[in-house]
Formats: C-alpha cells, structure tokens, sequence
C-alpha cells in the first residue's frame, strides 16, 4: 500500500480524483446556497425574462427598436453596438498605430522623438480616464450647435456630437458597392494568376498598380451605370440642433477616440519592434542580390516583420474589444451598459445576463484567437 | 611593365561632427524631412505653449477659495484644497495620522528589503508591514478606532487594491502556470478552462460578477464587504494574467533542467520551486511589471461598481457647490498621477529587462 503511495503515476491519479472531488464539491456548495438564495430573495430563473417587454428608449439603435420591444432585442441591440465601436476602433488603431510604429523609426530625430513620447505618454494614462476625459473635459468644451465648428462646410462638430454628409441609399449607391466587392475579388483572382505566371515564367505582373486602376475604375463605371445619381444628405441648423446627414454621439465619439489613442501605442510598438527583428543581414542581402529598395521593403522585410507584429497586433484587437465595455462609464448603449445596465435593472436576474454576457465576449475572444492560430499556422516560414 | 601614376589624395570627409551637421542630418537631410519636420515643430507649437499658459503661467496657486482663481489659467487652488480627498477619500480628518505612519512605515520596510541579507527575514519584514498597515489603516485593535471600508479612498484605495492584487495573484497565478504545465491531464484542463475564460472576458463583467453574484453563492451569514468582493474579482482577474505570464517563462526552461531536478532526487515542488521557478521568473519579470501596470490601471474600474479611487474623486470634487466646473483640473491632476506612477514601473521595467539579459551571445 505504502508503495503503491510512492508511485507517481498513483498519486497522479489519485491527485487528479481529489482535485475533481473537491472541485465538483465547491461547486455544488455554491450551487445549493445560490438556489436557496434565489428562492428566498424572490429572484425568478430562467430565460423568459428575453421575452418580456422592455418598455425603455435607447438612442443609439442600428437595428429598429421600439420601446415596445423585448429585452431580447435590447441585447441584439447592444451587441451590434458593441461591434460597430470594436469595428471602427479597430480599423482607425490599425491605421494610426501603423503610422506611429513606422514615424518611431524614423531618420529624422523630431518626428522619432515625438512618435515615442506619444506612446509613452498614452500608454501609462488608464483607459478609463481617458474616456471620461474625452467625454467630460474635451467634448464638453466644444462649441454649441449654432457656433459648431465647421468643416468643408459640410462636416459640423459640437458638444452634442458629430454631423456628417450621408449618402442616400439609391441604385447608384448600392452599384457602387457592389462594383468595390467585385473589385477586390478581381484583384484577389489579379494577384494569384500573377503568383502563378512570375513561378513559371519569372516575368513580374505590376500588380500594385492594375489594382489601383481597378479600385478607381470600377466605381467610376458603376457610377454612371446606376444612373449617376449620388445624392448626399447634408446635416442643416435647425432651431437648437442639426437635422439630416448622419449625427455621431459625444459618447461614440469619446470612446472611439479614447479606444484608438490607447490601442494605438501598442499596435505602434507591435510594429515597431516587428520592424526591428528583422535583422540588418536580411536588407543588406536582398541589396546585394540587386533587389531596389522597394522590393527589398515588400519581398524581404515586411513578410518577415508582419509575422512578428500580427500576433501582438491581434491580442491588441481583443483588449480593444474588451476595452469597449467601459462604455458603461459615460452611458454609450453597447451590450455592457444596456444588457448588464439597464435590463438588469428591471428584471434582477443577475446570473442568467452576466452569464450571458460574459459569453457574448468569449466567443467574440474565442473565434478571434482561433482565427489567430489558423494565421500564424499558414504564415509560419515552411522550411523544407 | 605598367607604370602606377600616384594619384592626388582625397579631400577630407566634410565635418561629420557639430550642431550644424547633426541638424541638417536629422532634421533635414532630405525634402520630405524638411516637411516632416515643419509639420512636427507646428504640432508642438500648436499643443505645448497653450498648456503651459494654462497650466503654469495663467495658473493660479495662491489662495483657499474659488473666488482666489482670478486668472484664466488653471485653477490649481482646488487641487490644492481637495488634496485631502483625492489622497485619501472619505478618510477621517482626525486619523489622517495612521495613513501617514502607515506610508512612513513603507519606506522602512523597504529600505529594510534592501538591508536584510536572509531571505527570511526579508519575508518576515514584507508580511510583518501587511499586518501593521492593515491595523492602522482598518483600526479596531490597540484602541484604534475603526474605520469602515467604506470610508476608504483616493489614491490611498487606489493603491491598496493594486497592492493587495499584485501579492494575491501572484502565488495564485504560479499555481495555475504549474498547473498548466504539468502532465496530469484533469489538472492541465482545468487551469486551461480558467485562463482562458478569464482572459477571454472584460474585467468590468468579473467585477459585476463579484458585486452581484458573488453575495449569491455563500450562505446569507457570511457577508461579504463591498471592497473585498472587489478586490476578490480583481485578483482572480489578474491571476489568470499573471499565470499566462509565467508560463511564457516555463516554456523557455529546456527539459534538461526538470531531467536534471528529477535525477537528483527532488520532488515536485522543491523541483519547481527551486529549480524551475526562479529561472522562469527572470525571463517573466519584465512582462509580469508589465502585467502590475495593467492592473494599477485597471484598479480605476471600481468606480463603476461604486467605489471611490482617485479617479472617482474627480467627480465628487468637482461636484461640490464651492468649486463648481473645475473638472478640467481634477482630471489633469488624476491623468499626472496615474502617468507618474505608470511611466515609473515601464521604466524600472526595462531596467530590470536589461539586468536580467544574462543571455550570452
């Protein structure tokens, strides 16, 4: 017996038994005292509650909502909140975070040094205070409506939000659309055929160029085959506020502004110390090879240097995301402030929305990082 | 025979020294530089006079009552009467006392950490700090008087939860990194589903989660404080973090070293704790500093569910009635604290990085 005790592979398994023994334990335990609980605060269970009418107004609605509606469709609402901030976060950090990591490294010492303190300057400031500031210091200070700061004439901005042009939705707007899909396909197809002929033939395709061709063109063609009608609606001063055109909330715009400051360092130095590990061999090479320094840049470095920065650049993505739901703080409707906010206000069911909510975020954190193992799977270098 | 004329020597490199040279080099070397550099001088120019006007030269600092803010600038004489509140929060004017000794005591402890050879008594000094700080700022022993959780705030709170989070996590997280690193497949599961779940959800809905559920699961005689269930969900967050850190560590140690451990004989633990541990923990320093600057700004989240941070305090200050519109400053303030505090621990960070680079090329 004592014996069998001194076998690792026993006391393995018999460690492994205690540890699920004890574990199911506890979670029993909690489960027994969370039903009792329940039952003698008077909390209903169950999911009916996404069924019940809601009866509150929301003022940010990309998808139609009444007041009538249930508390189902307040999480449906919430939920594409959370992803058009994520979305628009995520492109606007991408591009800014780019130009920051590639300024860093920059020969002139100024725009270098800048580029750095602007990382080290709103990388240590809390994301949450950021927001607030935005919201409550910047935005508060902009101009009333009828002193709205102009733009183009066209663009108006003051502390009730931001007011753009809108192009109506018309045969020649949806042609447009369609034309840009068709077009990126084509180029997608462009780029493989060309892959295909430089490994047989070593003759080089531009590319680069017949896209950019392509990508102006066919818009310009769509334009006038869907009637050349592109009307937009311009936002006009009316009374006490702008009407038509597209309007912008203070709260989107001060989280979206915060959220792409913030997820722009690190994008920044993703890139930066991307650039960085490719080492000065790799260039001097492909220049010794006779390639120009454009095609030591795309053919040489950047293969080399994306495959450090995505990785990073993805995790970046997914705090961005998660970082969306401090939109709580300054009240902008996404899934955290209406679902885990309001609703849960009026219903109680505390466990059955966090729940619900904590999986909204996990399977977004889930399929974002298997999307991640599927890439850095295919980039990785196959040497054979 | 080929007859070698001697060739005239070549001129002297033009100066590669001097402002001049370093000037036209990097500043404008080429046109697209002089334009760069144009556009970065006019940005400065654009942000950094007008905040120092407003903040320094248009500033007021003398005086006690909003009516002393005659200047444009900043207000900073509310900064100045409010300090009491953004340090310290709600705290008792009367006990402000037990803080600062506590604060005093810090540096002693610290200067002792520094002194003490013996890794015990290091340790000893460490928990023996905890113990007295806890007393003096809780109270309720040797005739203190106690004061409530709830009183608690500013940057003294804002500090406490960083504090308390970075010492629980950390031995929570190293199990879980052991645990996801060991061959036992129930063990490696569960701390995989742990990491993973935590990592994969905002931390405003784990601190919901420990405001509202957490009452749910204990029977009713147990209660719980709204700042310890707070600082329950925070170091449960940032010990999923600190585990994910650690195993980065982990997997740079080469099985060599465990082969080594278990042929002379140690167990388990004296093999990881003595063997594994610390040269895991050499490569995960600097991300793990990396990690605590996370956590020191995540800290500022409880002002959602209610409690009182710094942070929080710009909004109760600049809500009294006296000092009406003045949020501009308290937030100033708050983003130069949090910046201070911040930049310091990136910057001991990347010392510690190059202390600890024993990588030899």
């Amino acid at each position: 017996m004592v014996s069998a005790l001194k076998n690792q592979k026993v006391r393995g398994v018999l460690f492994q038994i205690l540890a699920v023994v004890s574990l199911v334990a506890f979670l029993w335990y909690i489960g027994l005292n969370t039903a009792h609980n329940i039952e003698k605060r008077g909390i209903k269970t169950g999911f009916e509650f996404l069924n019940s009418t809601a009866g509150f107004g929301i003022d940010e609605t990309p998808i139609a909502y009444t007041e009538a509606d249930t508390h189902g469709r307040v999480f449906l609402v919430g939920l594409s909140n959370t992803l058009i901030i994520s979305l628009v976060g995520i492109i606007f950090a991408t591009i800014l975070g780019l130009l920051i990591g590639v300024l860093r490294l920059s020969n002139n010492w100024l725009i270098r040094k800048m580029a750095a303190s602007y990382i080290d300057i709103f990388r240590n400031i809390p994301i949450l205070l950021q927001i607030l500031f935005w919201y409550n210091v910047v935005i508060k200070a902009l101009p009333m409506p009828k002193q709205s700061i102009e733009i183009m004439n066209n663009i108006f901005l003051n502390n009730r939000g931001l007011y753009i042009p809108q192009p109506d939705f018309n045969s020649t707007t949806i042609s447009i659309l369609v034309s840009l899909c068709f077009a990126l396909f084509l180029i997608f197809f462009i780029k493989k055929w060309s892959r295909k002929r430089q490994k047989e033939t070593g003759e080089i395709f531009p590319v680069l160029l017949v896209s950019l061709a392509i990508f102006t063109l066919l818009p310009m063609i769509a334009y006038f085959i869907g009637g050349a009608n592109l009307n937009f609606n311009v936002p006009v001063l009316q009374g006490f506020n702008f009407k038509g055109g597209k309007a912008i909330s203070p709260e989107f715009l001060a989280l979206t502004f915060a959220l792409v400051v913030y997820t722009a360092t690190f994008i920044a130095e993703a890139v930066r110390s991307g650039i960085e590990a490719v080492s000065k061999e790799q260039k001097e090479a492909a220049t010794s090879i006779g390639l120009t320094s454009y095609q030591s840049l795309k053919l040489v470095v950047l293969p080399q240097a994306i495959r450090i920065a995505i990785p990073p650049t993805i995790n970046q993505y997914l705090n961005l995301i998660k970082n969306s739901s401090l939109a709580t703080a300054i009240g902008y409707p996404e899934i955290v402030t209406l679902f885990s906010g309001t609703s849960l206000n009026q219903v109680g069911q505390a466990i059955e929305i966090i729940a619900i909510t904590m999986l909204v975020y996990l399977v977004i954190s889930l399929t974002v990082s298997a999307i991640l193992n599927w890439f850095n799977h295919k980039i990785k270098i196959k040497e054979t | 025979m080929a007859i070698y004329k001697e060739k005239d020597s070549q001129k002297a490199p033009i100066e590669t020294k001097g402002v001049v040279f370093w000037v036209k080099n990097n500043l404008f070397s080429t046109p697209l530089d002089i334009v760069m550099t144009l556009m970065g001088i006019s940005i400065l120019l654009l942000i950094i006079p007008p905040f120092i006007q407003w903040a320094y030269i248009d500033a007021n600092f003398i005086g006690e009552t909003r009516e002393d803010c005659t200047n444009d600038g900043a207000c900073w004489v509310f900064v100045k009467m409010k300090m009491d509140l953004f340090m310290y929060g709600f705290y008792p004017k009367a006990e402000l006392w037990r803080l600062q000794s506590a604060l005093l005591l810090f540096i002693v402890m610290i200067t002792s950490l520094k002194l003490l050879k013996s890794t015990k008594l290091k340790f000893a000094s460490f928990s023996l700090y905890f113990i007295i700080a806890f007393v003096l700022i809780h109270g309720g022993m040797f005739g203190l008087e106690i004061v409530n959780t709830d009183k608690w705030g500013g940057l003294m709170l804002t500090i406490i939860i960083a504090a308390v989070g970075i010492i629980f996590s950390f031995p929570i997280g190293v199990v879980i990194a052991f645990g996801r690193a060991s061959n036992l497949p129930v063990i490696k599961s569960i701390c995989v589903t742990y990491v993973e779940f935590i990592r994969g959800v905002p931390l405003i809905t784990i601190l919901f989660m420990s405001s509202v559920i957490l009452p749910l699961f204990f029977p009713e005689s147990i209660t719980f404080d709204k700042l310890f269930r707070a600082l329950i969900g925070i170091t449960l967050f940032q010990a999923a973090y600190v585990a994910e850190t650690i195993r980065g560590g982990l997997q740079s140690i080469p099985a060599g070293q465990y082969e080594a451990a278990d042929a002379i004989g140690l167990s388990y633990w004296q093999k990881m704790l003595l063997v594994i541990l610390p040269q895991a923990l050499k490569v995960a320093i600097p991300n793990l500093v990396g990690i605590f600057i996370s956590l020191f700004q995540d800290t500022t989240l409880i002002l959602i569910i209610g409690l009182f941070d710094i942070l929080a305090m710009v909004r109760i200050t600049s809500a009294d009635s006296n000092w009406l519109g003045l949020e501009t400053e308290g937030y100033v303030f708050v983003t130069f604290v949090f910046w201070v505090f911040c930049y310091g621990m990136s910057k001991y960070s990347s010392r510690l990085e190059k202390q600890f680079d024993t990588n030899l090329k």
